[in-house]
């Protein structure tokens, strides 16, 4: 079978990527099998697990719903350039302190999720930070843990901002 | 075998047992860089897809492969009778502890009938998954529709449609146990309640689905697969027994697990296939079932309808249970495990942690034309929870008793065992009385009862529910695998070693999938040996790196593998001790290690590191006497002896609020004590109770496989089955009673499932507590605001 490949040039965890992609191959897939990334992950491949949360454009978006050729000229980020950037390394502490994780299939899409909540840096109640996450499935820990996780980063910040 | 109250290592101040060690997986995860199947790609690997039947009962007529086999990139197309060829045999699921089960033979993939709806019929194997796919489209397979079997209601009637009609009936197995007089103590009961319960079907759902790569050298005939597995040892020997190839010769490598819970200690016919393509093809193979593959042919499991009676006395003694289980499986008894599991634990589990002598019940399995079911988290428990336990309200409700002091009154007292149950089972080292007392405090039961009777007035309508539960963990030999004759191994082994470094190596047969089996076992080989946690590395999920053994399934890693590793290493120790004792020229007995160093023992005076022995025993050995081989390396292994389980014990308190008009449940929160005997690392027990729970908590209130009239399952995509999603769960306040079990020094017993097997009671106990001013009953899972609604009488 034929099908359309496209070329298309973007920007991934901060370096110049040029690829030729089949029309039909969503990011996810993309970032996996061609760039080697393996941190995103796929649950469900229609939009509900949240497992292949990534970044494009700095807006949270699922990975699986979004066509790799879609994302010429944009930029990137997954849970290795997000690791990299240090910007929740403090959470990452926390995860693992406060054993947010079990498999952890479920933990970079979490992460990507609440590294968006933590930037809004607004305070939120136990149950809206629930809310926030409440797009990302974990079958593992029954999210109380994830939740005291980002709770506890949450506060520790503003705590640092107060002093 | 122990004295109790005897002082262990891992009693000692320096003993890193008992502390919330953070797990080295989980540093990879935060980070990305955990490895699953799915990650692993080795040079020439080419990938399946299946062509699997739409129907649930038909007849292939034909099969036409060659245009999908012309498809550029298509490496191999093998039908199902092709597979069979290349088989030794068919599997048959039935385990001669079960006398009477009968199943019918099956193959890895459909050779001439289809039996479910998902069951493979064509592998097709090219160079991308997408390219699998595409040629799987071009196979054409003409089918003959034959007539299904669909529920199981009316599966065991005489007319019935037979989903093998070499079997002659659709019954896969009966079972009966009558203990006491049950007859005679209904006839003269005070009281007797009664109720009929049915749990629908719901599947595993782990986040990472089922994945493998094999990877075959035609030359040495080695072949290593790479899975999401529990049992790296049981996959071993059964792919080398279906396939044909010396045990010795197959790698079973788990490397990460997204998520098993039992589903992942099963064979499935698709894994054999892509091995078997590997195996013809001499070049690696991956296979990663998408998430409809999953839904249609993952196990599934719980399908139960069970009528249950309780003789209550006026003073609220439980005087006699009888139950009546009708479980629905699928159409073959899933290998090497059965299908009928589901069942006979429900009986051995109703009612367990009350002192009644009298109990009838009785089990029937039914063939169904869907995919099979099997062992999924906390098998059977959540269904005899939930039966017993909403028996006990009843009684409460009628003899006009609170449900905490029902419970209060019939529970085995903490200091009567070991006993026996009225199901047969032996039960000992248990704490009802404790936990019960424990949960009435954290709950401040007294206050919840005040406020949800004010809020009542309000029309506001909460419920307390609290549900009891005793929970099988860690199954013996002398039970249903290793004495049922399958390849499963219920004893397990660890091998703990110093290296020249004097740091320790421990190679353990349980696994872990995020549990924390391997941090587990590295602060017992560090309590034990006298190390520090980071000197000790543990390795486990590779059949080539660790010492036989069962795997991780029904809460056994630390209890067993646990015990196992603790003798080892206390080996380990003593074998320092005495190499330190010559090198000292010192009696070992005044010689104690810790943190890595032999000290004297008492004044904790640092002697010598372990590096030093480490050096001398690897490689200056003459600098030892010449009687003294030094024994570097301590395998030990640990087995139960008569018991069926090492039981635990516990249990669950929930508060929710139901919505009358919508039928919603909201659940504000939920409490769980329970007894896992001596925690190893608190943190990773408390989340295997709070994970477990919550799994508990989706079964009982949305999870569901809903099928039609011609067994066609009709959501199979997260999008259509729900399941437990933040937004609705609550906090979950978890405590442990620590009663060791005597069957090992240890004393660990299991703890993963004691959430799930018991929350799906507590929360229907609830919600029945909350509707109970509109005389409503729900005995339905999932409550689903359809079935509220039902039973409110408001549709
Ligand atoms: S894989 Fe994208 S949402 Fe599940
Ligand atoms: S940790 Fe396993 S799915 Fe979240």
């Amino acid at each position: 079978m034929a099908y359309d490949f496209l070329d298309i040039k973007l920007i991934v965890n901060g370096e110049q990527v040029s690829a030729r992609v089949p029309a039909r191959m969503h990011l996810v897939d993309f970032l996996r099998m061609e760039l080697e990334l393996t941190g995103s992950h796929l649950g469900c491949e229609h939009g509900i697990c949240g497992a292949c949360s990534v970044r494009v454009d700095g807006v949270v978006v699922r990975g699986c719903l979004v066509l790799a050729a879609q994302c010429d000229g944009s930029d990137v980020l997954t849970i290795e350039g997000l690791s990299e950037s240090k910007e929740v390394v403090d959470l990452q502490n926390t995860f693992v302190e406060r054993n947010a994780m079990q498999c952890g299939f479920c933990t970079p899409g979490m992460l990507m999720t609440a590294a968006e909540l933590l930037a809004k840096n607004d305070k939120m109640a136990r149950n809206e930070i629930r809310e926030f996450m409440s797009g990302n499935f974990c079958r593992c820990t029954g999210y109380h843990a994830i939740i005291d996780a980002i709770e506890i980063t949450m506060e520790a910040r503003r705590e640092e901002e107060r002093s | 075998m122990k004295s109790k109250g005897a002082i262990t290592p891992l009693d000692r101040q320096h003993s890193y047992v008992g502390r919330n060690l953070s797990r080295d997986k989980a540093k990879r995860a935060v980070n990305g860089r955990g490895r699953y199947t799915d990650d692993i790609t080795l040079p020439r690997t080419v990938h399946a897809a299946f062509v699997r039947s739409p129907y649930a009962h038909a007849m292939i007529t034909d099969i036409d492969v060659d245009i999908a086999k012309a498809e550029e990139g298509v490496v191999l197309v093998m039908t199902g009778a092709e597979l069979k060829e290349l088989c030794t045999g068919p599997w048959v699921g039935t385990l001669s502890v079960f006398p009477t089960m009968k199943t019918a033979p099956q193959y890895p993939m459909a050779v001439d009938r289809a039996c479910w709806q998902g069951e493979p019929v064509v592998m097709v194997v090219a160079n991308s998954r997408a390219a699998a796919e595409d040629a799987a489209e071009l196979v054409s397979i003409t089918y003959k529709e034959l007539p299904v079997v669909a529920h199981k209601e009316t599966a065991l009637e005489k007319n019935s449609n037979l989903v093998h009609p070499d079997l002659k009936d659709n019954l896969a197995y009966e079972k009966v146990i009558d203990t006491g007089d049950v007859g005679e103590a209904f006839a003269g009961a005070d009281h007797v309640v009664e109720a009929t319960f049915d749990f629908g079907r719901h599947t595993a759902v782990s986040l990472e689905p089922r994945a493998i790569l094999a990877s075959f050298e035609k030359d040495t005939e080695e072949l290593t697969i790479y899975t999401s597995s529990q049992t790296p040892h049981m996959f071993q020997a059964i792919i080398a027994r279906t396939l044909g190839l010396p045990e010795h010769k197959c790698r079973v490598v788990a490397p990460f697990v997204g998520g098993s819970f039992g589903l992942k200690i099963h064979s499935f016919g698709d894994e054999f296939a892509a091995t078997a393509a590997s195996l013809k093809l001499g070049r690696p193979v991956k296979f990663i079932a998408d998430r409809l593959e999953s839904f249609l042919t993952d196990i599934h499991a719980r399908e139960n309808t069970v009528t249950g009676k309780m003789a209550v006395s006026s003073q609220g003694k439980i005087e006699a249970l009888e139950i009546d289980i009708l479980s629905g499986v699928g159409a073959y008894s899933q290998y090497p495990r059965t299908s009928v599991f589901e069942a006979n634990q429900i009986l051995n589990i109703t009612g367990g942690p009350y002192k009644h002598q009298n109990y009838k019940a009785r089990m029937r399995v039914a063939y169904m034309n869907k995919v099979p079911t099997s062992q999924y988290r906390a098998v059977g428990h959540p269904i005899g929870n939930s039966v017993g336990e909403a028996l006990v309200d009843l009684a409460a409700e009628k003899i006009g008793m609170d449900p905490v002091e029902i419970r209060r009154r019939n529970i085995m007292e903490d200091n009567s065992y070991p006993r026996t149950t009225a199901s047969g089972i032996e039960v000992a080292d248990m704490s009802h009385q404790k936990c019960l007392e424990t949960l009435v405090e954290r709950m401040k039961y007294d206050d919840l009862v005040q406020e949800r009777n004010s809020l009542r007035a309000e029309g506001i309508f909460r419920g307390i529910g609290i549900a009891a539960f005793i929970k099988g963990t860690a199954p013996g030999p002398a039970g249903y695998y290793g004495a049922g004759g399958a390849p499963i191994a219920s004893q397990d082994a660890a091998t703990v070693k110093i290296e020249p470094s004097g740091n320790i190596i421990c190679a353990v047969g349980v696994t872990d999938q995020g549990q924390g089996v391997d941090t587990v076992m590295q602060q017992i080989t560090a309590g034990a040996v006298g190390v520090l946690p980071e000197m000790v590395r543990v390795i486990e999920g590779d059949t080539d790196a660790t010492p036989y053994g069962g795997g991780t399934y029904a809460s056994r890693a630390t209890a067993i593998g646990g015990e196992a590793t603790y003798q080892a290493a206390l080996a380990l120790r003593a074998e320092l001790l005495r190499l330190a004792g010559a090198l000292l020229q010192r009696e070992p007995e005044t010689l104690d290690i810790i943190d890595g160093n032999v000290v004297d023992l008492g004044t904790e005076n640092i002697r010598m590191p372990l590096a030093e022995i480490g050096r001398i025993g690897h490689f200056q050995v003459a600098e030892l006497p010449n009687d003294i081989q030094p024994q570097l390396s301590h395998t030990k292994r640990f087995r139960l002896n008569d018991a069926l389980y090492i039981f635990t014990n516990g249990i669950h308190g929930a508060y929710v609020e139901v919505d009358c008009d919508t039928g919603f449940i909201t659940l504000l929160k939920q409490w769980v004590v329970e007894d896992c005997g001596r925690v190893i690392n608190p943190i990773l027990a408390d989340e295997q109770v709070r994970g477990g729970s919550v799994q508990g908590i989706g079964g009982a209130l949305y999870e569901h496989c809903i099928y039609d009239d011609q067994a066609q399952l009709l959501n199979g995509s997260l999008i259509d089955y729900l399941v437990p999603m933040a937004s609705e769960m609550p906090d979950i306040d978890v405590a442990h009673v620590q009663t060791h079990t005597g069957v090992s020094e240890l004393g660990s017993k299991g703890v993963g499932e004691s959430g799930t097997g018991a929350s799906p009671a507590v929360v229907m106990n609830a919600v029945n507590d909350a509707i109970s001013p509109f005389e409503a009953k729900v005995t339905v899972q999932p409550m689903t605001p359809d079935v509220l609604l039902k039973a409110l009488n408001r549709i």
